[in-house]
């Protein structure tokens, strides 16, 4: 009966070309679905991605011009304490002369200052054991007894390049990326 | 096992599952084969597009939520740092106003087509009552959503619709403290605004829940409001009325597509770039346009109390418009006098809502009260007198009768032409 046809919606090829024209246009149909689905969901998605006042945020200059000799500063950097030291001759001579072989973390300090600029140190702050900030930036502060930082939690101690040379810790001190803008500042991130 | 329903899913993992919860099963049956009336026009497309766009919102919204501050001091500028920081903030923001607007062109169509075509009359009077309920709590979610900006027109706004309520006898001033969290529009009004506005929505998508299964029993209406009596009066609707929907949904963004990418300020008023200020009042306080009929009807009357009372009458009269109209014929097709003053009734409703963007001097005061006056009048002296009065045309047999006779095949055996069809 025509009219049950017509009301069920149903034909009877199979195959053939109406089956195959069905078959792409459900496939462009799908795709196209798929597209605008994927055009609407992107947008939602990369709004929780950082925004562009924290990226601008993500990068910070400092000036080491007011940073002598022997002494670091703290800074704050992507919410991190980034530690900064201006080493003296000595210490970057210790650091130097120490075996690669008697190191936790084995790294050579000249992989982890810029050529050029040996005497400034640039670290992270958070010991690597479980995440105490080091004490050693301040003049007052205890050292250690490799002369870098001392983390007062459960003992670990760092040498004037940040590596970890005694304790529970297992890692040196991260590097952060940074570059040399001029002779007298960095540019972190 | 005796209980459990026997499912038809062929895949065994998921035949577990319907078995134990028959969502597919329910899928199936609810969107999938429902016997749904052939003829429907565009204008039933609406309610899927309500549907579609209540999900666009809260999606937006949830996204914004992740960046406004809801505090007096922060709001605006957390505004600014979307549209201007935030990856797509602009978009979502935009999407997020614009489909407001959007949204309540979609509700108001929705209903004039329940109007016209008599959907609200028996049996489904609850399914129009849910109706009116969700077209309510959008009211108040707009409200709120329009405030959390802190705008001028966002707090002045706020001051102007919860001292309304400052009308009611006794009680009045203390439930506007109770609003307000306070004696002024302020930084408690804001944040309990902004958990509301967060809330409402999902207690909408309960109300539509229940607004489609009062749909599903009774089933639709359709454009000759006669009822379905045999399945060739119906097609399932997957896939006819699901492509078709999908043909609706692609013309609608495109037209909102148009306004948030091309006019995403067309519907914005400028007063909302200037930061809220407690001390000085904007020249003209008005809402968006989506609730200026109602601004219309509240400032038409002159006493305070009055006006309230006529604003919340607009509304409590669509509750009862299944009982106000007496014709026995559904669809306006049908009903060539109604016919004329549904068009009049759509005239006095743009009229009013440009009566809600003047001031109320001049013209607009007479455009106002004839508005307000031709709109009550409609429903409460025009609907139940012209049922009565009325001469509709004849109705046909049934839905797909004019469809079938045209193509050949006899005519159901004993089946006279009846004038009119008892509802």
């Amino acid at each position: 009966m025509s009219a049950t046809a017509e009301a069920t919606g149903h034909s009877h090829n199979g195959h053939g070309p109406d089956a195959s024209k069905r078959d792409f246009l459900k496939l462009v149909a799908g795709a196209g679905a798929a597209i605008g689905v994927g055009a609407i969901a992107w947008p939602l998605i990369d709004s929780m991605n950082p925004s562009s006042d924290v990226l601008a945020a993500g990068s910070i200059e400092v000036d080491l011009a007011p940073v002598p000799e022997g002494q670091g500063i703290t800074v704050i950097w992507r919410g991190k304490p980034t530690f900064i030291r201006h080493r003296t001759a000595k210490e970057i001579e210790a650091a130097k002369a120490v075996k690669l072989s008697e190191l936790t973390d084995p790294q050579a300090d000249s992989d982890r200052v810029k050529p050029g600029h040996e005497q400034w140190i640039i670290v992270s702050g958070i010991c690597t054991h479980l995440g105490c900030i080091p004490v050693g930036n301040k003049p007052a502060d205890a050292r250690g007894d490799f002369g870098g930082w001392f983390c007062p939690c459960h003992g670990s101690q760092y040498d004037t390049s940040g590596r970890v040379r005694h304790g529970p810790a297992p890692a040196n001190l991260a590097i952060y990326p940074y570059t040399f803008v001029s002779d007298t500042k960095i540019k972190i991130g | 096992m005796a209980g459990l329903h026997k499912s038809d899913v062929k895949n065994p993992v998921l035949n577990w599952i319907d078995t134990r919860l028959p969502l597919i099963t329910m899928v199936q049956k609810e969107y999938g084969v429902f016997p749904t009336p052939r003829n429907f026009n565009y204008f039933w497309a609406f309610g899927a597009l309500a549907m579609v766009q209540l999900m666009v919102m809260i999606a937006t919204g949830i996204f914004l939520a992740m960046n406004y501050t809801p505090h007096v001091a922060m709001a605006f500028d957390s505004v600014e740092r979307i549209m201007r920081d935030v990856n797509f903030g602009w978009l979502l923001r935009y999407a997020h106003s614009n489909g407001a607007s959007m949204f309540f062109l979609i509700v108001y169509i929705h209903i004039f087509r329940g109007l016209y075509y008599g959907s609200y009359k028996a049996p489904r009077e609850l399914l129009w009552i849910l109706g009116v309920v969700i077209m309510l709590l959008m009211m108040a979610t707009a409200f709120m959503g329009y405030v959390l900006p802190w705008g001028q027109m966002s707090y002045w706004g706020a001051t102007v619709i919860t001292n309304l309520f400052s009308a009611i006898p006794l009680v009045g001033s203390d439930i506007v403290t109770l609003l307000l969290g306070g004696f002024s529009v302020d930084n408690p009004t804001l944040n309990r605004f902004f958990s509301l506005h967060y809330l409402l929505p999902f207690v909408i998508i309960g109300v539509v829940f229940l607004h489609v299964v009062a749909l599903h029993i009774t089933g639709s209406n359709n454009p000759l409001g006669i009822d379905v009596k045999t399945p060739q009066d119906t097609l399932p609707f997957h896939p006819y009325y699901t492509v078709k929907d999908s043909v609706g949904i692609c013309a609608f963004f495109v037209v909102y597509a148009c306004f948030v990418f091309f006019a995403p300020d067309f519907f914005g008023n400028a007063d909302n770039w200037i930061p809220a200020n407690p001390l000085q009042t904007p020249a003209e306080i008005v809402p968006e346009w989506y609730l200026l009929p109602f601004y219309a009807i509240l400032r038409a009357v002159p006493s305070k109390l009055g006006g309230v009372l006529m604003m919340f009458g607009a509304i409590a009269v669509l509750f009862v418009v299944p009982w106000l109209d007496t014709s026995p014929v559904r669809s306006a097709k049908f009903r060539p006098l109604y016919r004329w003053f549904f068009l009049l009734h759509i005239i006095a409703c743009i009229v009013l809502g440009m009566v809600g963007a003047h001031k109320p001097e001049g013209i607009w005061v007479l455009l106002g009260r004839l508005g307000t006056a031709y709109y009550f009048l409609h429903f409460l002296v025009i609907m139940p007198l012209l049922g009565k009065l009325e001469r509709p045309l004849p109705l046909p047999e049934s839905i797909s009768v004019p469809v079938i006779r045209r193509g050949g095949g006899p005519l159901p055996t004993g089946a006279a032409a009846k004038p009119m069809e008892k509802v």
